[in-house]
């Protein structure tokens, strides 16, 4: 389920990505935090307890969001910006 | 020839700033981590999002305009660094950070506009998936056009509480209470305020009624706040005295007001004092906004919190003061004005401290995560504390994790701050400040390896 609600940008370009290898598309201008939590509800687990994160500050300064990617990458999702085909692994697939 | 000047950060007052040093015929290197400059208040979405400037900043959209246009007519006059984290600095010269490359760069007279974060207290769930601080949550809908759930509760004190949920508000989404945890007495400051800024007060007056009349829950004296929700949030309780309340959400928005990035001014070598307004050790500057060091100024909510007009106006004087120095002309009568201005401000922002207090007895149970980057508990601090006799926050840090996760302790430094406090008896203004530490942000390890040597 999704944590974010879109309330405009709905007919921005949908620009596609990967989540836990499950295609899913975020839009134009979305952060990386924006288009995983607009589709998920969180972009990470926690470092001990792999408790589920989603991100605090959305301005670069908790470093909560930072997430890895399918060849072992990592980037800070709330002030990167979505480009297509991105591979996000969370984590948090079941 | 000289190096040129270097200003971090372009929200209000690194925008003042260098359109100040540029009329003085300066070329000012202006670096921000934004890509596109207005700091965190007047922050712009990635991509034109067909709201107008009135939808995006409300009443202050005018100012927004302004600063916007103000720094697009400075672009071919100033070397301005968008994208770019300045991760250390000293002795003249700073490492910046871009596209995971560093460079260094010398300079002459350095003007810090950091800015500021919200400012966080821990209480039981706070970091379950859904729970995010005001600036955040205004972020997500300001830049973004997300709302951070579709019923949302906003909890903690200062006057972006109610900035925030009359924003989500008016954005259609359902905002299902607001608790602030001052008491409402506290709001009787109010009047003083008005007295100083009658428009900013009676805009939030205007939020709060706002609020009432859709029906918003309103609270005071909420304590004791706790997150429901396993892996994510699904309510909020909290108390007011002895009794217990609960509200259903999916997403909560929380900061007791701002607290100043100040991790730039200590590697700048500036001295701190405690500012029992701001409950934080700040940098100690003159009226002009010049620090303890020769030709590092200070200016904006990374000084103190006064707010985006204060900043422009001490992004300006800063400018003014390093221009000075500089033996160049600069406009005395000018800076004697925006000294004045900035002194009425100060006594807006005296009383809204007062309307908005820190809390003073916020109890953090021992099971609550203090850190969240390293997940330590409170209880794990106490014992710490306990076994080490730690009485300084640098010191616990040293022996315990606490401050030394990702964030750099910008989240957890009040939450240590108050435990360290308590548990050893002393007052906030005696366990000190964590000192910052390069990289003030994480930086590739892979990038410091090639680094000749870090600035010391
Ligand atoms: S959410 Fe805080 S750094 Fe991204």
């Amino acid at each position: 389920m999704s944590l974010f609600k879109r309330l405009i940008r709905m007919d921005q370009p949908p620009i596609g990505f990967f989540l836990d290898g499950k295609a899913v598309e975020g839009r134009a201008g979305d952060t990386v935090l924006t288009a995983i939590l607009t589709n998920a509800d969180a972009v990470r687990a926690s470092d001990v307890s792999k408790n589920p994160r989603a991100g605090f500050c959305q301005m670069g300064a908790c470093q909560d969001c930072w997430v890895t990617l399918e060849n072992g990458e990592r980037l800070r999702a709330c002030t990167t910006l979505l480009t297509a085909g991105l591979r996000v692994v969370t984590g948090r697939a079941a | 020839m000289k190096p040129a000047p270097l200003i971090v950060g372009a929200g209000p007052a690194g925008i003042r700033a260098a359109a100040t040093l540029v009329r003085a015929g300066l070329r000012p290197v202006v670096v921000d981590e934004a890509p596109a400059p207005g700091g965190q208040i007047y922050r712009q979405p990635l991509v034109p999002d067909g709201r107008s400037p009135e939808a995006r900043y409300g009443s202050e959209a005018g100012k927004a305009q302004r600063l916007h246009a103000e720094f697009a007519g400075l672009l071919n006059r100033i070397d301005y660094r968008p994208e770019t984290l300045v991760w250390n600095l000293g002795q003249g010269a700073a490492d910046l950070m871009h596209a995971e490359k560093t460079t260094r760069l010398a300079y002459d007279g350095l003007l810090l506009a950091a800015g500021a974060t919200d400012r966080i207290l821990p209480f039981p769930g706070w970091t379950t998936s859904g729970v995010f601080t005001l600036g955040g949550a205004q972020i997500a809908l300001k830049a973004q056009g997300v709302s951070i759930g579709e019923r949302v509760v906003f909890a903690g004190s200062g006057p972006l509480l109610y900035l925030v949920a009359w924003q989500y508000l008016t954005a259609g989404v359902r905002v299902a209470g607001v608790l602030e945890c001052a008491p409402f007495s506290a709001k009787f400051n109010l009047v003083q305020g008005f007295f100083h800024e009658p428009r900013t007060v009676l805009l939030g007056l205007r939020y709060a009624a706002a609020l009432r009349m859709a029906g918003v829950p309103m609270r005071f004296g909420a304590s004791d706040l706790a997150v429901a929700g396993e892996t994510r949030v699904t309510g909020i309780g909290w108390q007011e005295g002895r009794r217990k309340y609960h509200l259903a959400c999916d997403a909560i928005g929380f900061a007791l007001g701002l607290k100043p990035e100040t991790q730039l001014a200590d590697l700048a070598g500036c001295a701190f004092a405690f500012s029992p307004r701001d409950c934080a050790h700040l940098p100690t500057r003159d009226g002009a906004g010049r620090s303890s060091v020769a030709g590092t100024y200070i200016a904006g909510d990374g000084a103190g919190i006064m707010g985006a007009d204060a900043a422009e106006r001490a992004g300006e004087r800063a400018a003014l003061a390093l221009i000075e120095d500089r033996a160049l002309p600069f406009d005395a009568a000018r800076a004697i004005l925006l000294e004045k201005q900035l002194a009425t401000m100060s006594r807006f922002r005296d009383a809204m401290a007062k309307a908005f207090p820190f809390p003073e007895d916020w109890s953090i149970a021992d099971e609550t995560l203090i850190c969240r980057c390293e997940e330590i508990a409170a209880g794990e601090a106490r014992a710490a504390i306990r076994q080490f006799g730690s009485t300084e926050i640098n010191r616990l840090k040293a022996v315990s994790r606490l401050g030394m996760g990702r964030c750099q302790g910008r989240v957890c430094g009040a939450g240590i701050a108050e435990i360290l406090a308590e548990e050893s008896g002393q007052s906030l203004a005696a366990v000190g400040r964590l000192r910052g530490q390069a990289p003030v942000k994480p930086v590739p390890l892979t990038l410091l390896d090639t680094l000749p040597e870090a600035a010391e």
